[in-house]
């Protein structure tokens, strides 16, 4: 928004004039504008009020013909039944402690590497991040089958180090890390503190951490996201200590399905992820557009 | 830094202070080599700790896939027999692999089509001048923070046959009720609903990013020239933001080819994951069926790698349009580009515009 601002302020006088006679391209837009975005964003809200109208009620309303649009009074009951069905707590901090971690160890080796990529010269840097690229689009979750084989053979099944280990790197982080550092720190800045005398870890420490902030707590923010929605890899190699989400499919798997119950559990398991887009829902939308995120 | 100078004298009687001397140029001559040491090697110390975990968790297993499909691998029994390629062949044979590759293209198409002609729209809706911008631009990603497997939940209740939400409404309005998890193409656009559900507004952010970086000047020297809102979205918007487009298209493959969460959550009640027909059987559902409850690794992993060069090569073929793309946008350098493209190059306002498209 800021930047809008900007623009606008400096914008030529010929602009001014053009404004001045009603230009389009400048003007608020209308009514059908606003209405157009109200729609989508019903669109895109209903689905977790349905959930918490169905969630909050008793089986009845879900069978009624019209669209549910008034919450029942069942919500509490059906929330103290979720918790009887599954180990909410224990799937919550399992998900807590596997995101964390693999944030932790996402972001720090990324900057590492992507300012290394970005700031320093050595040998075969251009071959290296060729590669690193190159794997972007590799879909490294096809090689679950040896995955699940060596973690088997480790006696790792069933651990929450197991489930974080795919995901512990990502050539996406080391890439766009990479390329926030390489306009974001002067190159003489790191000059002036190699003739101060600081040890390469330490120009590190002090100049490229504190210039790399921003874009990592945006990757950090992705990548927290992108571990808390892992379905497929915790369900196969940790059943036994599920996480949030392994926790919740299986509120479904009952061969009789409570649909009050299930919408309750998957309200309850969207709360986290809620709460931070209240906090952080800025910074995600800057992050996306900054051409930040791989979908 | 200079080289210490010391290094010339030789000390001929150990004196104190020679030896003090001597101390102190050892010291000195350490630490420069420390220094060239430390410049030399750190870059490598730094991106080896990527590079040694991703070849382990990334690469290795991926790798290591091929290997296993090309034995008789069993999940219980292990390695067995070297097989050569039966396990392609017999994929290749097999119709519930073609039904898997079938389904799979069939939900990708349907959801990212409709997803990028929605995402473009809210996308020019929030280009405009509009008041509250960050509160829009919020909105349209609440559903990004519903993970797969909620979303899987609360689409899979209203999609329900008999009670769901929508049977419900087509039944109040007199329409035919719709057998959403047991006909084919229903099954799919229910299963397609619920990814655009997710990612339209998230990539209509994408989109929003490319299209205020055209510079506003050319909207306003079209809508001088009597260009409407709609003709400068078609001339300008639109083939500015063609490079983004191109990436959100790349990702939505790699993410649509790989879909699982989805059919495997949608109906809790079929036994068969994928429907009781395999109707929303997806590839990587396949897989994981044939892997885990079937325990045949060879044929499964037979599989995988043909997902992954199936998603390889499409991958290619994008960076190559992509790449057409790219160099018919450069006029810097024009000679690069060969007739018939500098042709539309020229079609198009000016220069300026497609040089500050963002290169993703």
């Amino acid at each position: 928004m800021s930047n809008a601002t900007l623009q606008s302020t400096a914008r030529p006088k010929l602009m001014r004039q053009v404004r001045n006679k009603n230009f389009s391209a400048d003007r608020r837009p209308g009514f059908l504008t606003y209405g157009i975005l109200l729609a989508f964003l019903i669109g895109s809200t209903y689905p977790l009020w349905y959930s918490f109208v169905i969630g909050s009620s008793t089986g009845a309303v879900f069978s009624s013909a019209w669209p549910p649009l008034l919450p029942g009074g069942q919500f509490w009951t059906n929330v103290a039944e979720v918790f009887d069905s599954v180990e909410f707590w224990a799937a919550l901090g399992n998900s807590l402690i596997v995101s964390s971690v693999i944030t932790f160890s996402v972001v720090t080796f990324s900057t590492l590497a992507g300012y290394a990529f970005a700031k320093l010269r050595f040998r075969g840097r251009q071959g290296l991040l060729v590669f690193v690229i190159a794997t972007l689009a590799v879909p490294t979750q096809l090689g679950i089958i040896p995955m699940f084989m060596m973690m088997k053979e480790l006696g790792w099944t069933g651990s929450l180090g197991a489930i974080m280990i795919p995901t512990l790197v990502t050539a996406f982080g080391v890439f766009f890390m990479r390329q926030y550092l390489v306009d974001n720190i002067p190159d003489e800045l790191i000059e002036a503190a190699r003739v101060d005398g600081a040890s390469m870890i330490g120009t590190f420490w002090h100049v490229g951490v504190p210039a790399a902030r921003p874009a990592m707590a945006i990757l950090s923010l992705f990548t927290f996201m992108t571990a808390w929605t892992d379905y497929l890899w915790p369900m196969l190699v940790a059943p036994q200590t599920p996480t949030l989400q392994v926790a919740l499919s299986q509120l479904q798997s009952a061969r009789y399905v409570d649909y009050t119950i299930v919408m309750t559990g998957a309200l309850m398991a969207t709360i986290p992820l809620l709460l931070l887009f209240i906090v952080a829902g800025k910074q995600l939308v800057s992050g996306i557009m900054a051409g930040a995120v791989k979908g | 830094m200079s080289r210490p100078k010391l290094r010339a004298e030789k000390p001929s009687t150990p004196t104190p202070e020679r030896l003090q001397e001597a101390k102190a140029e050892r010291k000195m001559r350490r630490q420069h080599l420390r220094g060239r040491l430390d410049f030399k090697y750190s870059p490598y110390l730094y991106i080896s700790p990527f590079f040694i975990l991703f070849a382990l968790v990334g690469l290795f297993p991926l790798i290591y896939t091929f290997v296993v499909s090309i034995n008789d691998w069993d999940l219980l029994g292990g390695a067995g027999d070297w097989v050569g390629l039966k396990n392609y062949q017999a994929e290749l044979a097999s119709p519930l692999f073609w039904n898997s590759l079938f389904n799979t293209f069939s939900i990708f198409l349907l959801s990212a089509i409709p997803q990028l002609v929605v995402a473009t729209f809210i996308a020019a809706m929030l280009d405009q001048n509009i008041r509250a911008k960050t509160f829009w631009r919020m909105s349209v990603l609440v559903p990004y923070v519903v993970t797969p497997v909620a979303v899987t939940l609360i689409f899979s209740t209203a999609f329900d046959e008999k009670y769901g939400l929508i049977n419900n409404l087509l039944g109040a309005l007199n329409l035919d009720t719709i057998a959403w998890k047991t006909d084919v193409f229903p099954s799919h656009m229910a299963i397609a609903t619920m990814v655009n559900w997710r990612w339209t507004g998230y990539n209509a952010l994408i989109l929003l990013a490319a299209m205020q970086a055209v510079p506003r000047e050319l909207h306003e020297s079209a809508a001088i020239d009597g260009a409407g809102m709609i003709r400068r979205f078609f001339s300008i918007t639109l083939p500015s933001i063609r490079p983004t487009m191109i990436f959100v298209i790349i990702t939505a493959t790699i993410g649509g080819l790989q879909i699982f969460t989805e059919p495997k959550l949608f109906n809790p009640s079929s036994s068969v994951p994928g429907g009781p027909d395999r109707q929303y059987q997806t590839t990587v559902l396949y897989l994981w069926d044939l892997a885990f409850n079937r325990g045949d690794f060879g044929r499964a992993s037979a599989v995988a790698w043909m997902l992954f060069l199936i998603i390889i090569v499409i991958g290619v073929i994008n960076f190559l349009i992509s790449g057409t793309i790219a160099s018919s946008s450069d006029k810097r350098r024009p000679r690069r580009i060969p007739g018939r493209k500098a042709k539309r190059v020229k079609a198009h306002l000016s220069g300026s515009l497609r040089e500050s498209v963002n290169d993703e």
